[in-house]
């Protein structure tokens, strides 16, 4: 419970560090940490338009995007407490159940008969489907490591196994969680949100023609989506039984340095040539092997 | 008791000589005498499957007496048949509820014979399959299997007056035929040893002969039915040329015959366990990431379909691959729930596909073409048929809270559960399936949001697109009964995976199950609680968006298209363009080929070009067209021969009877 409130949190003022670390590092004064939050707000007060091509897709999309992310957020565990709902298994259902969202956004976008969003929509659809496997690589990793099959279990005995290489992979399992975050997220280096051209977008451009209620769901299911990924990355390097006040505090630690992470990515970085993003999501996967191969050197088996 | 049996026995022989009786009946009523014919038998079948399930008998045997050929025909049915029964039984009934509304148009222009035919190969296809999960006689199993076969091919030509589809029912026969040599090859060969013909006998022909040998001999018989790659050629082409009450029957179900009869092999197999399990694997992973990739590119709607089937057949391979490699290593769990995650994958997928295929030809129904480049908006008016799409789409997809989750998961959790006992050479097996299946999972999503995103949603591309309109409700309300069954195992799959669990543990003798079954079984529970959780928080999010909604300012308008107003319904992405990156990197699987002419350096004003391009389906490229090419060219080199002149005959004559005069000469003949 207190992971999940945690979490809840930490979506508050996430998107506020981005922005303003990416104000601080280009040298404006920008605006103030809550600043993404009220536009939230003014987005739940203002109306709606619809285009008139759409139809019931369209309406019901954003509502089941956010509603898988609430769901998937129910299996994070933090510190020693399971997760709300914990079970064999539940990161297949977490990674699925996310799909659930995207498949439902996709439609959405093609649902308006723009070119534009569907564009986008066939780019999120290609990128995602890129960047499953690295996830099922990494969790596959963990739990032959562990022996354990579910994120409660994982990560509750991901530091008492008594390894001295313990670093090593809690550092590979937290760069691949932020690549796989960034990707999934639609940020830098896949997809540059802050983009002025259509053509050059991914998920700005399929939700083109949302607005009011359902614009604000999608940036709330995105900013949910960060600190579930932070939170993920919190699991990997702080071992469950450290005090729990401690803990709360490194939690957010971590999660203001990943979103300053994010900041700086998007400060430093250009976005990559859209046709070589395959090649860089690739890359993640790859990586995910290699992680795999330390893991049997690890436990033995080679 | 015996008296009951005697009964059963009686009951299904008058349903079988009733049959006949359709080509006499009038035109009108030819369809609901079959569907009473079709109903009586799936009841008494029905009755079977739940005395073996109820568990009065484990197997139960009936004993039909054919006076005719002096000869009992034993059907034998234990668990694995009534699970098939059961799940031939429901397709095969839906099916035909909804080919009442298919048909309709076709009673102006058919005429009564044609109908008989079609509806007196319709009830055998269905009485061969039930026969096919029945029979463990080589023999009759042979003469049954070719009955489907013959049965199949009689319902894919309904509309033989279009040439290309007799010509594509005939390569479909063809094909079958090729898997039952293969059937029979492998039949002969356990006859031979043991001296017996049957299943039975497979179990003391394996414990003393090679068992790897025989049983690549089975799978190929039973894989060309099933659809493996690069078994699957008559598959693409069969299914899109057939009603769509047909294809939805015989990818739904006639296709798992096939996994039928391989699980029904693999039940007797001994030894190279590992050795059959890595080949069932590797072939089944292949199928799922090709299957799924080629399906991605196709523009005709079934025939995506179709391809869609060797994916699905490739998930419920990579389960029965697990499951085999899991009885090698002594791994019961990753045994069981591989088997399990297969068969349940073999129920989904016939409730899912045959969904989706009943659609597709309401979508025939309603446009008169295939092309799901001519289709859009179809939502909008048509929105029963979208919704049940969609829905049949997402479960396809593997997505949770529908039905394909769970088979999917069982694998998974399959899987995950045995990487940390496993050796090394299995860990990286089981990882790289893990890959391959996450894998299959995202292309589906590529492939069915590509699909229903440019048939149901947008502007209408072409002037059918607009005219078309809903189908007609008995289309409609068959479906209803697939769909609760989809959202039944996806909400509450408890009921459904124990039974499935027995029938593995109690068919392939899996002991120690309690405890694996019952972590399962708390795991489904654990996945319905939190699909409930997501169903009630949609319901909750959409409610509140409604009442706030209502409380807001609402105005309309085009779509925003960079403030250009004039967009027309052509500049949408097409599937095609949809396609586009993938189809970039998917290039060496794919042989995307595009015609154009070049425009040469001195047209100065080009005058008017196409451009098109398609994509081959390399394994039909290679196994079928080659040899076939090959062989037409050899004979057409032996037709020198056939000159056309009496005197050359009568020399060929001369010839011979020279020839087999010296050869007797000589005492070689």
């Amino acid at each position: 419970m207190i992971g999940l409130i945690l979490i809840l949190i930490s979506a508050f003022f996430f998107p506020g560090v981005i922005v303003r670390t990416k104000s601080i590092t280009s040298g404006r004064r920008g605006p103030g940490i809550f600043q993404p939050i009220k536009e939230i707000g003014v987005l739940v007060r203002k109306g709606s338009v619809f285009s008139n091509t759409t139809g019931l897709v369209f309406q019901i999309a954003p509502v089941i995007s956010l509603s898988g992310i609430i769901c998937a957020l129910l299996v994070i565990p933090f510190a020693n407490q399971t997760a709300i709902i914990s079970f064999e298994g539940d990161f297949v259902f977490f990674s699925y159940l996310l799909a659930f969202g995207k498949f439902f956004a996709i439609i959405a976008a093609l649902d308006t008969g723009s070119s534009f969003e569907g564009m986008g929509a066939n780019r999120e659809a290609f990128f995602s489907m890129l960047v499953e496997p690295a996830f099922f690589i990494l969790l596959a990793t963990f739990a032959m490591f562990t022996g354990y099959t579910s994120f409660s279990d994982i990560f509750s005995h991901f530091f008492i196994t008594g390894n001295d290489y313990v670093l090593i992979y809690s550092i590979i399992g937290f760069y691949l969680f932020i690549q796989i975050a960034m990707v999934e997220n639609s940020r830098l280096p896949v997809d540059d949100p802050k983009t002025h051209l259509e053509l050059t977008m991914i998920h700005e451009v399929m939700i083109l023609d949302n607005s009011g209620f359902d614009k604000a769901l999608i940036h709330i299911g995105s900013y949910l989506k960060f600190s579930i990924y932070g939170a993920l990355m919190y699991n990997v390097i702080v071992p469950a039984a450290w005090n729990i006040f401690l803990q709360i505090v490194l939690f957010m630690a971590v999660q203001i340095i990943f979103a300053i992470i994010i900041g700086l990515i998007e400060s430093f970085r250009a976005r990559n040539k859209m046709n070589l993003n395959p090649k860089f999501i690739l890359t993640i996967s790859a990586i995910g092997w290699i992680a795999f191969v330390i893991i049997l050197i690890l436990t033995d088996k080679i | 008791m015996l008296f009951i049996l005697m009964m059963n026995a009686v009951l299904f022989l008058i349903i079988l000589s009733l049959t006949f009786l359709v080509f006499f009946i009038p035109k009108s009523y030819k369809y609901y005498y079959t569907l009473l014919l079709l109903t009586g038998a799936i009841v008494l079948s029905s009755v079977w499957c739940f005395k073996v399930f109820s568990g009065n008998c484990q197997v139960l045997d009936i004993h039909l007496e054919l006076p005719a050929f002096r000869n009992t025909l034993i059907l034998i049915i234990d668990r694995l048949s009534a699970f098939f029964i059961f799940v031939i039984n429901l397709t095969v009934f839906v099916g035909f509820l909804y080919a009442k509304g298919y048909l309709r148009p076709y009673y102006q222009n058919k005429n009564s014979l044609s109908f008989s035919i079609h509806f007196f190969s319709y009830l055998w296809l269905y009485l061969s399959m039930i026969m096919v999960v029945m029979i463990r006689d080589g023999l009759t199993f042979i003469i049954v299997w070719e009955i489907m076969a013959l049965s199949s091919f009689l319902l894919v030509i309904f509309e033989a007056e279009d040439r290309t589809i007799l010509k594509t029912g005939i390569s479909y026969l063809i094909q079958m035929h090729v898997g039952m040599f293969f059937l029979l090859i492998a039949f002969l060969l356990v006859g031979k040893a043991t001296g017996q013909m049957s299943f039975d006998a497979l179990r003391l022909y394996f414990s003393n002969h090679s068992n790897f040998l025989l049983f690549i001999l089975f799978f190929i018989g039973f894989g060309i039915k099933a659809g493996f790659i690069p078994l699957h050629t008559w598959l693409p082409e069969a299914h899109p040329a057939a009603p769509s009450h047909v294809s939805g029957v015989m990818s739904g179900v006639m296709i798992k015959m096939g996994i039928y009869g391989i699980l029904r092999v693999l039940i007797s197999v001994q030894n190279d366990l590992l050795l059959i399990g890595i080949t069932i694997l590797a072939i089944s992973l292949i199928s799922g990431i090709l299957g799924v990739m080629m399906a991605i590119v196709q523009h005709d709607l079934k025939r995506l379909l179709a391809y869609h089937s060797i994916e699905n057949i490739g998930i419920i391979g990579i389960g029965i691959g697990l499951g085999v490699i899991g009885m090698a290593t002594n791994n019961t769990p990753l045994s069981l729930l591989g088997f399990s995650g297969g068969l349940l994958h073999v129920f989904n997928h016939s409730l899912f596909k045959s969904l989706l295929f009943f659609n597709a030809g309401s979508i025939y129904h309603a446009m008169h073409t295939r092309n799901i480049e001519q289709m859009g908006g179809l939502m909008k008016s048509m929105p029963y048929t979208a919704i049940l799409f969609l829905i049949g789409s997402l479960a396809i997809c593997g997505l949770p809270p529908f039905n394909g989750f769970i088979s999917e998961y069982l694998i998974y959790i399959g899987m995950f559960k045995s990487l940390s006992v496993a050796s090394l050479f299995q860990s990286v097996i089981i990882l790289g399936t893990i890959v391959g299946l996450a894998l299959i999972g995202g292309l589906a999503i590529f492939c069915f949001t590509k699909a229903f995103g440019i048939v149901f949603l947008g502007e209408p591309r072409s002037e059918k697109a607009k005219m078309a309109k809903e189908v007609s409700n008995d289309m409609i309300f068959p479906q209803y009964i697939t769909i609760s069954f989809i959202v039944i195992i996806g909400l509450a799959s408890v009921l459904f995976v124990r039974p499935v669990f027995d029938i593995i543990s109690r068919v392939f003798n899996l002991t120690d199950i309690t405890l694996i079954a019952g972590a399962s079984i708390s795991n489904l529970t654990q996945i319905s609680l939190l699909s409930g959780v997501f169903v009630i928080t949609t319901v909750i999010l959409l409610v509140y968006r409604h009442y706030h909604l209502k409380s807001r300012q609402i105005s309309y308008g085009p779509t925003w298209s960079c403030g250009y107003s004039a967009g027309t319904s052509k500049q949408q992405y097409t599937a095609t363009s949809y396609a586009y990156n993938y189809n970039h990197i998917a290039k060496p699987v794919l042989q995307t080929k595009k015609i154009m002419r070049d425009i040469r350096e001195d047209e100065i004003f080009p005058d008017k070009r196409t451009f098109e391009s398609h994509s081959d389906d390399i394994f039909k490229k290679l196994l079928i067209d080659k040899p076939v090419n090959w062989f037409s060219n050899l004979l057409k080199k032996i037709a020198v021969m056939q000159t056309g002149q009496i005197q050359h005959y009568i020399l060929y004559a001369f010839v011979y009877m020279l020839l087999v005069f010296l050869l007797t000469y000589f005492n070689i003949i």
